[in-house]
């Protein structure tokens, strides 16, 4: 299972890559290996601004369905629409093409609740 | 939690390891369960299915004993034949589902769920009261392994001992697999061609076998395939799920299974109670449905909706990876049942719409 050195986590298995104030967010490898065959990815249009804990939307897989919760507060400036079409990116390359959203974080501050590497590990048991 | 004897197997394949039944089995291997599925629907894939129970009815009066306890009729077979049945309680509600063998006239064997084989002996025991029979859980001594796709008759005749062509669906012969005997059945839960094999044996030979089968199939990619993708193939093809799309709170009439409940072959457990709602017809029936408009699948227990009150409530959704819907089944009133009514699915706060279709979604 893959675990990328700089990317930080959250206890729902999402991950958060960090670029000046923009963060982009997506799902674990774990997440995707648990869900199984992603199948859709359900981000509502209506939702521009989010705030950390705040669901964006659902991502249902053959054996369940899961919500998908900002880890941080801000306004939603990218939303990953070739995921509509081939969800199954997600289980191919969670960390890469299979990202979801882009937020411009309104308190970068946020950030430090979040877990790095190490601890994300340690809470899977790995 | 038991294991079967293929477990080891399907830790040397990756498979992903769940609690069902009772025991561990495999609900998926690396590639997926829509990988899975069209496998099978393509070509040939194996399960593990020996979580499933086997009960052994012995003695003179084997046939009469189960025509009490089974709702379909067991006149009508004769060795060598299957039949798909049901076992009701008094009040119609279904206690299994289950396949009846019969082997020899006084010799018979009854296939059911996994997640039931406590219940159902029990059943059979409080049952057995006047007639001259012999009950044996055989469960724990049988292996089962389903060999089911297009490709599953040519992948099997290279083991077994005797022709398979003459096999037709809903029947089953004796022979030997790889040198043991099994009884070889063309029946499955897929709606392909496809043959389970029964056979008794120890780990070696449950081991044995599977690795004879992967091989004889390796020409047509035969993989594993486990219990995920053995949901969404029944469920295209619309068969119930005990637990799900029945249980002791449905009757056979209102799940859709009045074809396997013969009320004219003489009294049965549940017949006065399922003939008075045949007569008077189900206040409510099972029905199929797709999602017409959203990205979303429903599951068990998510209301339906219709004219802006409950009509219903899901018993079994996934996406259809033949037809690349989503499909669903569920109960509803009786003026919702016919293919076209629109009805919506509630979800999250949300409503997603739906209509009713017609059986199987996948022919």
């Amino acid at each position: 299972m893959n675990f990328p050195e700089e990317l930080k986590y959250t206890q729902d298995h999402e991950w958060i890559k960090v670029d000046g104030n923009i963060a982009t967010i997506g799902i674990t490898d774990h997440a995707q290996g648990e869900l199984g065959d992603v199948v859709y990815v359900d981000i509502p249009d209506d939702i521009t601004e989010v705030s950390a804990g705040q669901s964006f939307g659902t991502i249902e897989a053959v054996k369940t369905v899961a919500d998908l919760f900002a880890p941080v507060s801000g306004k939603i400036i990218e939303v990953n629409r070739s995921l509509n079409d081939n969800p199954e990116i997600v289980n191919k390359d969670p960390y890469g093409e299979g990202w979801m959203i882009r937020i411009e974080m309104s308190n970068p501050a946020e950030l430090d609740t979040l877990m790095d590497v190490e601890a994300y590990k340690a809470m899977l048991g790995k | 939690m038991k294991k079967t004897r293929f477990y080891q197997k399907h830790l040397n394949a990756n498979a992903k390891i769940v609690s069902f039944a009772g025991y561990e089995m495999p609900i998926q291997y690396p590639k997926g369960i829509i990988f899975e599925h069209n496998l099978v629907r393509n070509s040939v894939g194996m399960f593990d299915v020996s979580h499933m129970g086997e009960f052994e009815v012995k003695g003179k009066d084997a046939l009469a004993f189960i025509q009490k306890i089974t709702t379909n009729d067991a006149s009508k077979l004769s060795p060598g034949k299957v039949q798909y049945s049901a076992m009701c309680y008094e009040n119609g509600g279904i206690v299994d589902d289950l396949l009846v063998y019969c082997i020899e006239p006084e010799f018979w064997m009854l296939v059911v769920n996994g997640a039931n084989i406590n219940k159902d002996w029990d059943w059979c025991l409080k049952n057995k009261e006047g007639f001259e029979v012999e009950l044996y859980n055989a469960t724990d001594d049988i292996n089962l392994l389903a060999i089911q796709g297009p490709n599953s008759k040519a992948t099997i005749q290279k083991i077994a001992d005797i022709d398979l062509n003459p096999i037709e669906y809903y029947n089953f012969k004796m022979g030997k697999i790889s040198d043991f005997d099994a009884i070889i059945s063309r029946t499955g839960y897929t709606g392909e061609l496809g043959f389970e094999l029964y056979f008794r044996g120890d780990t070696s030979v449950a081991e044995k076998i599977w690795d004879d089968v992967l091989e004889a199939g390796k020409e047509f990619g035969l993989e594993p395939v486990g219990l995920g993708c053995r949901d969404t193939l029944r469920l295209e093809k619309a068969y119930c799920l005990y637990g799900n799309d029945i249980d002791e709170t449905t009757n056979p009439i209102e799940a859709g299974l009045g074809w396997i409940t013969k009320l004219n072959k003489g009294k049965f457990n549940g017949s006065d109670v399922l003939a008075k709602v045949k007569e008077e017809k189900p206040k409510r029936n099972l029905v199929g449905f797709v999602i017409t408009v959203d990205k979303f699948i429903p599951r068990q227990h998510y209301k339906i909706y219709a004219d802006e009150k409950q009509i219903g409530e899901v018993t079994s959704g996934n996406l259809s990876p033949t037809l690349n819907k989503t499909i669903g089944l569920g109960y509803v009133e009786a003026a919702y049942k016919e293919p076209g009514t629109k009805i919506e699915i509630e979800a999250r706060g949300k409503f997603f719409p739906a209509e009713v279709v017609k059986l199987p979604f996948v022919v």
